[in-house]
């Protein structure tokens, strides 16, 4: 133990003024070595084959080649999905971020002073968190059947469990002293709040939940893939019976709608950034 | 004084308009997305299994959880650890080339554009075309999932690459120049040490996340956890998805605890 301090203890200097003082050693050569390693079980585990991918990457190619040129006759049929998939990513965000306030105040410790209760909220916005979405899309599907509304409840929770848990950090690194002199003066905590750490902390709300949105979009072609509505259920449709130039026509106009929805919300988030200043 | 405050409250323009447009524009989307079909009913049986996936998740297969052999929760769990750990290293190496062409600091406007453009479609394809592109490539297996995982790591890695790069302080290359140095120097001392970090934190920001993402991988049986996870629910084996659920759940808890914290580390 004793020889094991000593190397860690790294280089003794002595200055020009006879002060001794010892310099870190630096941590990097035992991080490469233990990243190098995990690297070398990933390889084994995965069974990562450079040579295979040299050899081989043109077939990654064929499966792009046939979904052009798109088949531009097909966009009818996609137009139906793609606003289901935007209409059941701004109804899961918008309820998502709004049932995600109370909990992130409950969540803050400088608002809450029962940490029981500060406790118990987060342990549920981590677990949330950390349930992939696709899981709770199956969950979903399974219990309210195929369909939009389970993807809708799916993104629902994501965005709850994400807003939340920004939310919360956000709130406890706000600057308590107007909330304390309102509750000073005799308001009520809650009017404290709304009027002391609401002005500082809205801006990042609402750019964080615009985000979200855009994420959420995307991510709405994966749920139909679990039948949870939306434009995955004809992706997966046309997947499976190999049109692939319709699933060309529907990547390029997903494409199209991320390109368009992206655009306009850093506009606003923009904006928003600016007065959070 | 009182009068006094309310003639400088009246001074500051009226917000009235703006907030009321913004009030009944958020309301008209919510109605019209409520179109989709938004309050579905509960299936029959949906209350059953409902329960189901509590009892599973509340008693979970404890046979299945501890089992070490190629079956078992704990080496699925590092098979899709590894899987999302060579991902990110792969789609990180993938996006520097891609991020430094898209900074408008380094390339011309038009360039940065085009380059953009392109991230933005590597980003909208979902993680299952990348499987069934890359299972031509490999065959099915955890190899076709590591290289779909880096393919959708791009999109994001690049955007924060970016914005690092972006932020980058070039001054002090020219005050490099003016001393002499090489441009090995300049790139050690001058352009590593202030993307380093970001970059990393970035990376592990996005390894934390490729773990949640590396359940998809499972729908197109590109290795991980994700494909015994969907076989267990879909036949209602709920004891065996709760262990899967319980394992994949401590798993991303742990992870992301350590990776806030060299995060924080690395940047704060």
């Amino acid at each position: 133990m004793q020889k094991m301090s000593n190397l860690l203890k790294g280089k003794q200097l002595v200055l020009s003024n006879g002060k001794c003082i010892t310099k870190k050693r630096s941590m990097v050569p035992l991080i490469l070595v233990i990243v190098l390693a995990f690297t070398y079980l990933s390889v084994v585990i995965t069974g990562f084959d450079l040579g295979l991918l040299m050899r081989r990457w043109k077939e990654f190619f064929i499966l792009l080649g046939q979904m052009f040129p798109p088949d531009l006759n097909y966009a009818a049929k996609v137009w139906g999905p793609l606003i289901a998939t935007i209409q059941m990513s701004f109804l899961g965000t918008l309820v998502g971020a709004v049932l995600a306030i109370p909990f992130a105040i409950i969540a803050a410790s400088n608002i809450m002073k029962s940490r029981i209760l500060v406790g118990l909220t987060r342990l549920l916005i981590s677990i949330l968190r950390a349930i992939p979405t696709l899981v709770t899309a199956l969950i979903a599907t399974y219990i309210f059947g195929l369909g939009s509304f389970a993807g809708t409840v799916s993104i629902c929770i994501f965005t709850f469990a994400y807003v939340g848990k920004i939310m919360y950090e956000q709130i406890e690194t706000v600057f308590m002293g107007p909330f304390e002199a309102m509750e000073s003066m005799g308001n009520g905590k809650l009017y404290a709040f709304i009027k002391a750490v609401v002005p500082q902390v809205l801006p990042i709300y609402l750019s964080t939940t615009l985000f979200c949105f855009e994420g959420n979009v995307r991510y709405a072609a994966i749920l139909g893939y679990v039948g949870a509505g939306g434009i995955g259920l004809i992706l997966n449709e046309k997947i499976g019976w190999r049109e692939y130039e319709c699933v060309g026509m529907i990547l390029l106009m997903l494409y199209i709608t991320v390109f368009i929805i992206e655009s306009i919300s850093r506009a606003l988030r923009k904006t928003f950034d600016l007065r959070g200043r | 004084m009182e009068d006094r405050i309310a003639v400088q409250l009246n001074k500051y323009p009226s917000k009235a308009l703006e907030k009321m447009s913004t009030f009944v524009l958020i309301v008209a989307l919510v109605i019209w997305s409520m179109q989709v079909g938004a309050i579905g009913a509960i299936k029959e049986d949906g209350l059953n299994i409902a329960k189901g996936i509590i009892t599973g998740i509340l008693q979970p297969d404890g046979a299945l959880l501890f089992n070490l052999t190629m079956q078992g929760v704990p080496y699925l769990l590092l098979e899709t650890v590894c899987i999302a750990f060579l991902g990110t290293i792969v789609g990180g190496m993938l996006a520097v080339p891609l991020a430094f062409l898209s900074a408008s600091n380094v390339v011309p406007k038009g360039v940065a554009f085009i380059v953009r453009m392109l991230i933005m479609a590597i980003r909208t394809i979902p993680a299952f075309v990348y499987g069934l592109m890359f299972i031509r490539v490999t065959g099915p297996g955890p190899f076709a999932g590591l290289l779909s995982m880096s393919f959708i790591s791009i999109g994001m890695l690049c955007k924060l690459y970016k914005e690092a790069i972006e932020d980058m302080d070039t001054h002090i290359l020219e005050s490099f120049d003016a001393l002499g140095c090489t441009t090995f120097e300049k790139i050690r001392y001058g352009i590593l040490p202030q993307l380093l970090p970001s970059f990393l934190s970035t990376l592990i920001y996005r390894f934390d996340m490729n773990i949640r993402d590396a359940a998809i991988l499972g729908l197109v049986a590109a290795g991980g956890i994700g494909a015994p996870l969907i076989f267990a629910m879909s036949s209602y084996r709920w004891h065996e998805a709760g262990a899967i659920i319980i394992g994949l759940a401590v798993l991303i808890i742990i992870i992301e605890f350590f990776s806030t914290k060299l995060r924080n580390k690395l940047v704060g």
